[in-house]
């Protein structure tokens, strides 16, 4: 460019200034082709369909982690409500594929009458289906849109968004802030849970929606396929989230909420709507815990509102924290890594320990060797995993911190070297 | 000139303790103007009172030709009104380069979508090579604002105001933990900065404030001992004997 004198080099293309970005992108497509090539359905099958299915619910929980990253790494808000945004998500989508699926089978039964049946006959017939378990057999009104994919698509991102934008409102216009926003969240969680629980909060009380796995019109199609497809589809939008992420934490909308994280009255001396910034971040990364639920339940096949307990929104903390937090491939080997882990501890395939008269069951003793890591992770190595990144580009080019790389007065800077 | 700020009958109390007592204040523009007072005379209070940290019991806040009443105002609304302010410990993003701080705290819009899809043009990096070079700091610009040093900080602070380009700023204890040297070189910039803007240096150092040259307003228990020039109020017998005379 012609207008950029020597001390204002030309910007470098996104993908070589953010090289984490690209590595990441390379890595998560190997791994979907990987996965691809061994599964069932389309490969060699070494790879169990099960087995597929608890990978591409690990890259939906990457997806959110990504979310609490964002929300709590970079601006500092530590939300314990994220993976209420994520169940909201998960339910939306959920309705659609229960009613769909439970509309054909009744369609087909009523097919055999001699009459044909009315379209009062079949809505009651869905609705005897889907809530005989509660004792219900009319539609409640939040089943309203349940017919139609696209608009229970719109509330997978539309729910999750208003309703973090009207309580975000709320608690940051208050100036709530630190540990009381996160109990605030926390409470927010609990509520919904609870609520969810009731029978006559019409989405099936403590049996929740189930058969999610099973596609409308996809009958014929087996579980080995869908399972692969599901993978593409998180791992798409896993690969298109981490994007959106590095893209908003680059530049200076970026710099503005670490700044908010950090010293967030100053920020406020210095002009910003401190508020604005912190419910644009609130409320996007609802929107992208509501996409990573409506992707991660059709694999896990039901949703109850245990899923909203407040306890899973700790572990996503925990994951965020372990991985690192403050930097997105942090939070995305946090979650994959941890919830691995999990799914291996709780499976049954550890082998239990036995010392002296005490029996060690992983299944039981894998919380209390979580939260030890974390207590620990916290103290001695704050930047979690992430930060074995560090330790490793600083043995190969030491960060000079931007300062000259030789004796000489006429050295390079390490920045101009980099240009 | 005209007034750019008027402060009228504030007071304001914390749990009954009067910080600041039917307090009254003026400043023009382009004026630069020192408020001096011992521990506790509420001249920390009487910056936020302007920058809506604290909002007063009574009184009057006016700032600019509209006399806009900065009362009902948000902080963040009477910062991009104009009104700048650096506190006592310096306080700049320590995680993020010189030039990030730099480039945060330049007059744009502050509204978080104009954030988001804001792209530096080449002016703006060439205003913050030259903000860099006015405090001192063209070598350091992709450094660390925490590896500089406490003065260094504090001129980064500095820097940030002017780059903010406010009408008024108010400046907390510029000079504590300075080196002779430092010091020198902020004096400079506060005068310099004062040609342009009104500048409000809150000061504890005699020394510092004589060398602004400049009207100087003592603060007692909350409300204005005496106003006028350095050797005025040095003289005031009253001001003598609250401040300067223990």
């Amino acid at each position: 460019m012609a207008d950029t004198t020597l001390a204002t080099p030309v910007r470098r293309p996104f993908a070589l200034r953010y090289p984490s970005v690209m590595i990441f992108l390379a890595v998560l497509a190997l791994f979907t082709l990987g996965v691809t090539v061994l599964s069932e359905g389309f490969g060699i099958g070494v790879i169990s369909t099960s087995f597929v299915k608890t990978l591409g619910k690990t890259l939906c929980l990457c997806l959110v982690a990504l979310a609490m990253d964002l929300v709590w790494g970079y601006c500092g808000i530590l939300s314990l409500g994220h993976m209420a945004f994520f169940g909201i998500g998960g339910y939306a989508i959920g309705m659609w594929l229960m009613y769909a699926r439970t509309e054909m089978i009744v369609v087909e039964s009523l097919a055999a009458a001699d009459l044909p049946p009315t379209a009062q006959e079949i809505s009651d017939g869905i609705a005897t289906q889907i809530f005989g378990v509660v004792g219900a057999s009319e539609f409640p009104p939040i089943w309203a849109f349940a017919h139609s994919l696209p608009l229970q698509l719109a509330a997978v991102v539309l729910v999750p968004g208003l309703l973090a934008l009207v309580f975000g409102w709320l608690a940051f216009r208050s100036r709530v802030t630190g540990v009381y926003l996160s109990i605030l969240t926390q409470a927010m969680t609990l509520a919904l849970s609870l609520y969810l629980f009731q029978n006559d909060s019409g989405l099936r009380g403590n049996n929740g929606l189930s058969g999610l796995q099973n596609l409308p019109g996809l009958d014929d199609t087996p579980q080995a396929i869908v399972s692969v497809w599901f993978l593409w589809a998180s791992a798409f939008a896993l690969g298109a989230g981490y994007l959106l992420c590095a893209w908003l934490v680059s530049g200076k909308f970026g710099s503005v909420i670490r700044a908010i994280r950090d010293d967030e009255a100053r920020v406020r001396f210095l002009g910003y709507p401190v508020e604005g910034f912190k419910l644009v971040v609130f409320t996007l990364t609802a929107v992208i815990a509501g996409i990573a639920g409506a992707l991660y339940y059709p694999q896990a096949g039901i949703i109850n509102p245990a899923e909203i307990a407040p306890i899973a929104s700790i572990y996503l903390a925990v994951w965020v924290a372990i991985g690192g937090r403050g930097r997105l491939y942090g939070a995305v080997i946090g979650a994959a890594f941890v919830s691995l882990l999990s799914t291996w501890f709780t499976g049954g395939q550890a082998p239990d320990i036995v010392i002296g008269s005490l029996r060690i069951q992983w299944v039981d003793w894998w919380t209390v060797l979580l939260g030890l890591s974390f207590v620990a992770v916290t103290l001695f190595a704050p930047k979690g995993i992430g930060g074995l990144v560090d330790l490793l580009a600083d043995r190969r080019s030491p960060n000079r911190h931007g300062a000259a790389l030789g004796p000489e007065p006429g050295a390079l800077r390490e920045k101009e070297a980099d240009q | 000139m005209s007034t750019l700020l008027e402060v009228s009958g504030v007071s304001v109390s914390f749990d009954g303790f009067k910080a600041i007592n039917n307090l009254s204040f003026q400043i023009a523009e382009r004026e630069l103007r020192a408020v001096i007072g011992p521990n506790g005379a509420g001249k920390t209070t009487f910056m936020d009172i302007i920058t809506g940290k604290t909002r007063p019991d009574e009184g009057r806040v006016t700032y600019g030709e509209r006399a806009l009443s900065l009362l009902s105002m948000s902080e963040s609304r009477i910062a991009q009104a104009g009104i700048g302010r650096k506190f006592q410990r310096p306080t700049v993003f320590e995680d993020q380069s010189v030039a990030d701080n730099l480039m945060m705290a330049l007059k744009k819009d502050r509204g978080p979508f104009a954030v988001l899809f804001f792209k530096p043009s080449a002016a703006d990096r060439t205003r913050v090579e030259e903000l860099a070079a006015e405090i001192g700091l063209s070598g350091a610009l992709h450094r660390k604002a925490g590896e500089l040093s406490h003065g260094q900080k504090q001129w980064l602070e500095i820097g940030m105001l002017l780059a903010q380009e406010p009408r008024l700023l108010l400046v907390d204890e510029p000079a504590a933990g300075m080196t002779p040297a430092e010091r020198e070189h902020t004096t400079d910039l506060l005068r310099e900065a004062a040609k342009t803007r009104a500048v409000v240096v809150v000061e504890h150092d005699m020394e510092f404030v004589r060398r602004l040259d400049c009207k100087v307003t003592v603060l007692h228990e909350g409300s204005v001992l005496a106003e006028g020039s350095i050797d005025h109020v040095t003289q005031n017998e009253k001001v003598i004997e609250v401040y300067l005379g223990r």
